[in-house]
């Protein structure tokens, strides 16, 4: 009992007996309990050093090896931004070329109207036969005309119908853009909790280490498929290695 | 080229293949069927009497890619045209589609011309 309070520091028995000796005027029993006393205090903090060292050591080892994290900063997010930047330029262009397409037809669409409209009432009056033969002569040749106009009025709707109908390429493309950034989002979502827990983790026991590495492969597996999920899961696999060749 | 024949367009953006679809009726082509990625596309080429396939690559599940060469592989779809239609434009990539038997490969975006002369270009040489 008193070997094993003498390993966690300085007891109270130890202090009595430091008391006692000095009463009795033994200065050397004294000062050889104190030193005992000095002793089991130092090799506790020596042992509170190395531990923290090895905790530090694990943290730092853990944040290095996750070079992804590295490779996000430095390459992905500037990727992803210039990526968003391509999103908003080609929603822009798309939105453009619908509105030139309407801003042509539109009118076309009225001209033809009001042409249909004047020589539909000019059709009802030669059908009531009220028709004088001048303003006939005059009905064929706007008649004519309007054949010659509609035709070309009629191919430049559809070409603009057309146009707005191939502007709506851009969802496709900026959803396949932006579904890559959500998925990168996640990753680095996914480092930032990972990060967090490595660092939070100094000053915990080892069994706290092995729920992180559970959780980071049940969070990362089925939130980002495909390429993601197997560079977080060999990154995890060689961050084990380490671990393991370190002793842990 | 035979108008009514009848064509799977697949791609997981369903404006996508609106698009397509409207640019193969302005074309003449009535008769399409849709699919949202390969392994749906599949099950209705083996079931179904399809002419000629138009896939997106990039797809969830099975993507259309492997969708071709799963189409190959079926001896009873072995022959059918596949055009590809894909914003996918890597070298490597465009390599792979050929090498699995691709008829045609139309990079998105695209023009209805282009869509137009890659279809008409596949008919061709299989008349030929």
């Amino acid at each position: 009992m008193a070997e094993n309070n003498q390993e966690k520091g300085i007891t109270l028995e130890m202090a009595r007996d430091m008391l006692a000796a000095l009463e009795e005027g033994d200065s050397d029993r004294a000062e050889s309990i104190l030193e005992q006393m000095t002793l089991a205090n130092d090799s506790e903090l020596f042992q509170k050093l190395g531990k923290l060292t090895r905790d530090l050591h694990d943290a730092l080892a853990g944040f290095q090896i996750d070079s992804r994290i590295v490779d996000l900063a430095e390459n992905d997010i500037p990727d992803a931004k210039e990526r968003l930047n391509y999103v908003v330029t080609m929603t822009e262009q798309a939105a453009h070329r619908t509105l030139n397409a309407v801003e042509e037809s539109l009118p076309l669409t009225e001209s033809l109207e009001s042409q249909l409209k004047s020589l539909g009432n000019s059709w009802q009056v030669f059908r009531r036969k009220e028709m004088s033969s001048d303003d006939f002569r005059s009905l064929c040749l706007d008649l004519d005309a309007f054949f010659d106009q509609a035709g070309g009025q009629m191919k430049t709707i559809h070409s603009d119908l057309s146009d707005v109908l191939m502007a709506q390429d851009y969802q496709d493309i900026t959803g396949q853009i932006i579904r890559r950034v959500i998925g990168l989002v996640q990753e680095v979502e996914a480092n930032l909790v990972s990060l967090v827990r490595i660092t939070g983790q100094k000053f915990t026991s080892g069994t706290d280490m092995k729920d992180e590495e559970e959780d980071k492969i049940k969070a990362v597996g089925p939130a980002v498929p495909g390429v993601d999920t197997s560079e977080v899961v060999s990154n995890q696999d060689d961050v084990d290695d380490l671990l393991s060749s370190l002793g842990f | 080229m035979d108008k009514n024949m009848k064509i799977l367009v697949v791609d997981d953006f369903s404006t996508m293949r609106r698009i397509i679809k409207n640019l193969l009726r302005d074309l003449g082509f009535t008769n399409i069927s849709e699919a949202d990625d390969g392994s749906t596309a599949l099950p209705m080429l083996q079931s179904g009497d399809f002419d000629f396939l138009v896939t997106d690559w990039n797809m969830p599940i099975m993507t259309g890619i492997d969708l071709l060469k799963a189409v190959r592989a079926d001896e009873r779809l072995s022959t059918m045209p596949v055009l590809l239609v894909t914003a996918e434009a890597k070298k490597d990539q465009i390599v792979e589609a050929a090498q699995a038997g691709v008829n045609g490969y139309v990079v998105k975006p695209f023009t209805a011309e282009t869509l137009k002369e890659k279809i008409e270009k596949i008919f061709e040489r299989i008349n030929s």
